[in-house]
């Protein structure tokens, strides 16, 4: 089947997320649509799907028009997707995820639909078990939940939105093997990512979206500096400048942490090591193997169920996030919107969230509005805030430059360990470049950093030691000269100090 | 690789604080029973205590005296083994917890029992009744409040407004039985009035994204002002006696149907099988409303739109639609458990009949944890408390006061106490917008 889209535009409000958009998709071809986050891929993707109306253009299936009012109409037209976040119940079993939505009859036949997953999962080597629960499987799996469920439905176009985020470099081979099977077998693919190694691993072409605009197409021989400077309108430095790692004293020690979350699992499992000052310590791994809990826990925004958090002396563990950011803790949440910033607050109130007690900004209970001011003109400035004015909310500016707020704040006092996770998450190249720089700078001045990433390339980038998380333990602690491969089957549990409990 | 064994240090187990704290609540809720039930045990002087295993006194049916003081016994030894067990932490996390929180209860319950007729002084000594029957003659607006509430947490509506589902229920139900002259027909409407209140629920709640919690509490206001407000309406016999005659003079309330055979169980029987058809409605209701959501194309649908709305939504399920029937159907069900207040008992609406029987009803759904059986098993537990308090009026051994307050506190330690962290539908009270 041919999907082509003609002139597609979206626009919400003033805002052109997509601008006429051109783009065909031959059967049996995986196109790439490269670019970077906000570029406008998920908005069209959405129309494709039913699940957005677009303002302008239409679609054509095999030179036919056609409209999608829902998703429905789009899963009977033969297109399936996989969102980046998935679309899976969790308390259901595989195989109720896939049947739900054309179930076959009123009522439920359980056996019928388990088989129905068997048969696919063979056609397709998609390895699944269809009666277990989606919240006891991998992230891996449950993506080949996710194809499956469109596959279902006889997709003739799969839509993979930005797939490979929550994989290990294993499963997203593992993945691009499974792409070139449904290749194989007629199948078109959309494969939507920001990460060039992929698109030239896989592609048979690619293009770049940019601002809402098809900026260029490429074949996957391009080099990935001309598809970065595509993407990003630019050329960018894909690797960050940095010295030989002066490391000091140990400064931040956790020592056997462990924690059990609210379901009673335990999610981090005897943790220990030490954060060094001048260093960059990385923590690798994928999504979900105890990476949030245990950074939460250095804040003291979770106590730890056993273990202690040592800095200068003092078990930190015990108190709580306030004690800890005063005794010089920095740190880069992970979800900026829900623990980095107050969406509706200022950028100029944003950039004192943390600071408003010290004697700098308030005197007793009355704070020093002009010093605030300054303040946020001044880091307004240093950091290169691309926003109207300091009084513009937060929640309304770009990603990166929303998180350049949050590092900006937290680069205004002085620190001892700064602990950033998922740094650049949702951030532009440009700010990336910025972030990383900035982090390395704090690192020269003597500051123990800690980074956690899914991110292999930036673990990479910065970590002068890597530490890769599996299943709630720190497996293995590699210097980053390491091979990727090796790495990959670390966080992929393989390996390292505990290769038998994988 | 494998060979190497540094993981073996940390294979001690480490203690959580949650499970901590569990071990005390257990020890400390043990330990109170304990030592409630061994005072109780001491204080008795008469070891006989009279029991009538019948509905009512009869020349065959006559009370029979038995060793209330052993049973006290036992049931301190049962407190006792489970309080040596929670001192030890090895109180099991699966059901099996359940089956020991459930034997602390009853050994407690017939320890107080036997204790509450023991030594009477009293001309005429009263006894005790199998409290079964009349639990179960009790339960309609209770299990099917609850059921009502799974249904619509399921689906992802909080329905706080069971209360007035139920007030609503027993009010129409009333004025339409009387009018028809139809029991039958007055349930049907009592069904129908719980399904206006949840329109209106559905309407605030699903169309115009107003708080759910804020709305059921203000459909509860409503239902109890307007109720008493129509009851007040309907003219007195001296006002207009057709009028009154033909609103308020209602058929005679629904008759315990005996299925024979099986009503002559012991103990059991004359609890399941010699009721009224609403408390049979009420007894199958959880296995529809099981069957419904567990094995049906609907039911799966409905959890769905509870847990993951928006995954709902890509596979082509119309979200709001599978909402707004789960509310309706329950709706119908909890209106349907409102007529228990008058055409399954008196007959006649009194002002706020259902008395907080809605909210024990929402407990029942978190207590059961959003299952239907859970929910039903915590509504007759509500209900035998309810029960209790009608059986215990005979004797002032303990203030009757206190006796009326027994099923609250009992749904506060239950809710509060030994639920525990329980994890409602993901979804649940967030109404579905799509960007």
């Amino acid at each position: 089947m041919q999907l082509q889209i003609q002139g597609l535009t979206r626009r919400f409000g003033d805002f052109v997320a997509n601008d006429a958009i051109d783009l065909t998709i031959e059967p049996g071809e995986i196109h790439c649509l490269l670019g970077e986050n906000g570029a406008g891929k998920s908005t069209l993707m959405n129309m494709l799907y039913g699940l957005l109306e677009p303002s302008e253009g239409q679609i054509l299936l095999d030179g036919e028009p056609v409209t999608f009012a829902s998703p429905k109409d789009a899963i009977n037209a033969g297109i399936g997707m996989v969102h980046q976040h998935f679309m899976l119940v969790p308390v259901f079993t595989v195989a109720e995820n896939v049947m739900l939505g054309r179930e076959g009859g009123p009522v439920l036949n359980r056996g019928a639909a388990a088989q129905r997953v068997r048969d696919l999962s063979d056609r397709y080597g998609l390895r699944v078990d269809p009666k277990a629960l989606v919240e006891d499987i991998p992230v891996g799996v449950q993506q080949r939940v996710e194809i499956l469920k469109a596959l279902a439905n006889d997709a003739k176009v799969l839509i993979l939105d930005e797939p490979t985020a929550v994989l290990t470099p294993q499963e997203i081979d593992e993945l691009m093997g499974i792409m070139r099977e449904l290749k194989a077998q007629g199948t078109s693919i959309i494969f939507i990512t920001h990460k060039l190694r992929e698109v030239k691993a896989v592609g048979d072409r690619i293009s770049v979206i940019r601002r809402g605009k098809i900026v260029g197409t490429a074949e996957p021989t391009a080099t990935e500096a001309e598809l970065a400077e595509m993407m990003v309108g630019r050329a960018v430095k894909l690797t960050v400048d940095k010295d030989a790692a002066e490391v000091g004293a140990p400064v931040l020690e956790a020592r056997n942490i462990t924690i059990i979350d609210p379901r009673g699992h335990e999610v981090v499992k005897d943790v220990s090591f030490e954060a060094r000052a001048g260093e960059v310590l990385g923590i690798a791994g994928v999504q979900g193997n105890g990476q949030t809990e245990l950074i939460k826990s250095l804040l003291g925004l979770i106590r730890p169920s056993a273990g202690e958090i040592m800095l200068d002396g003092d078990d930190i563990g015990r108190y709580g996030p306030r004690r800890s950011l005063e005794a010089g803790i920095g740190y880069i949440p992970e979800d900026r919107s829900h623990d980095g910033y107050v969406s509706s607050f200022s950028v100029r109130e944003n950039l004192v969230l943390d600071l408003y007690r010290s004697p700098e900004f308030s005197n007793g209970p009355a704070l020093k509005l002009a010093e605030i001011e300054r303040n946020a003109d001044d880091r307004i400035q240093e950091f290169d805030i691309r926003t109207t004015s300091r009084e513009t909310p937060v929640g309304s500016l770009s990603g990166g430059n929303q998180q350049k707020v949050v590092v900006a704040r937290e680069f205004s006092r002085p620190l001892k360990v700064l602990i950033a996770s998922q740094p650049t998450r949702g951030v532009d190249v440009g700010s990336i470049e910025f972030i990383h720089k900035r982090i390395i700078a704090e690192r020269d001045r003597g500051t123990a950093v800690i980074i956690v990433s899914t991110e292999l390339d930036e673990i990479f980038a910065l970590a002068d030691r890597i530490a890769v998380m599996y299943d709630g333990r720190i497996v293995d602690t590699v210097s980053p000269d390491i091979e990727r491969e090796q790495i990959g089957l670390l966080m992929a549990g393989a390996g390292g100090a505990e290769g038998g409990a994988a | 690789m494998s060979t190497t064994t540094t993981v073996t240090a940390s294979e001690k187990p480490v203690r959580d604080r949650t499970d901590k704290l569990r071990q005390i609540k257990l020890v400390v809720a043990f330990g109170i029973v304990w030592v409630l039930v061994l005072m109780m045990a001491l204080s008795i002087d008469n070891s006989q205590v009279l029991f009538l295993n019948a509905d009512e006194l009869s020349k065959e049916h006559q009370p029979e005296p038995f060793n209330g003081l052993r049973l006290v016994w036992i049931g301190f030894a049962i407190v006792s083994i489970a309080l040596v067990v929670a001192v030890i932490n090895r109180i099991p996390r699966n059901g099996w917890a359940m089956l020991i929180h459930v034997a602390v209860g009853l050994s407690f319950y017939a320890a107080f029992t036997v204790w509450y007729y023991a030594d009477q002084t009293a001309a005429v000594e009263a006894w005790i009744t199998n409290p079964l029957p009349s639990m179960v003659k009790y339960c309609p607006p209770l299990v099917l409040g609850a059921l009502a509430g799974v249904v619509c947490e399921r689906a992802g509506v909080i329905n706080i407004a069971i209360e007035a589902q139920l007030l609503m229920g027993a009010f129409f139900g009333a004025v339409v039985s009387a009018l028809a002259y139809s029991n039958g027909v007055g349930m049907i409407a009592a069904s129908l009035a719980g399904v206006v209140v949840a329109l209106m629920l559905g309407l605030f709640s699903l169309r115009y994204h107003v708080d759910q919690v804020v709305v059921g509490v203000v459909l509860i206001a409503l239902a109890l002002g307007l109720t008493t407000f129509l009851r007040g309406q309907i003219p007195t016999e001296q006002e207009n006696a057709h009028l009154n005659t033909l609103l308020s003079d209602s058929p005679d309330p629904l008759t315990p149907i005996e299925i024979p055979g099986l009503s002559s169980i012991p103990v059991l029987g004359r609890a399941l099988f010699n009721q009224s058809i609403l408390v049979y409605l009420a007894l199958l209701a959880p296995f529809l409303v099981w069957f419904l959501l567990y094995q049906t194309r609907w039911g799966l649908r409905v959890r769905a739109v509870g847990e993951h709305p928006k995954a709902a939504d890509t596979v082509g399920i119309r979200v709001n639609r599978v909402r707004w029937q789960a509310i309706l159907f329950g709706g119908a069900l909890a209106g349907l458990g409102g007529a228990f207040y008058t055409v399954g008992s008196s007959g006649s609406f009194n002002d706020n009949a259902a008395n907080g029987q809605g909210f024990m009803a929402l407990a029942a759904v978190i207590m059961g944890r959003w299952h239907p059986v859970g929910a039903t098993m915590a509504a007759l537990f509500f209900a035998l408390t309810a029960a209790m308090k009608d059986d215990f009026g005979l004797v002032t051994k303990v203030p009757s006061e206190l006796i009326a307050i027994a099923p609250y506190l009992a749904t506060l330690i239950a809710v509060a106490g030994f639920v525990g962290r329980v994890r409602p539908p993901a979804a649940d009270g967030q109404p579905y917008v799509k960007d």
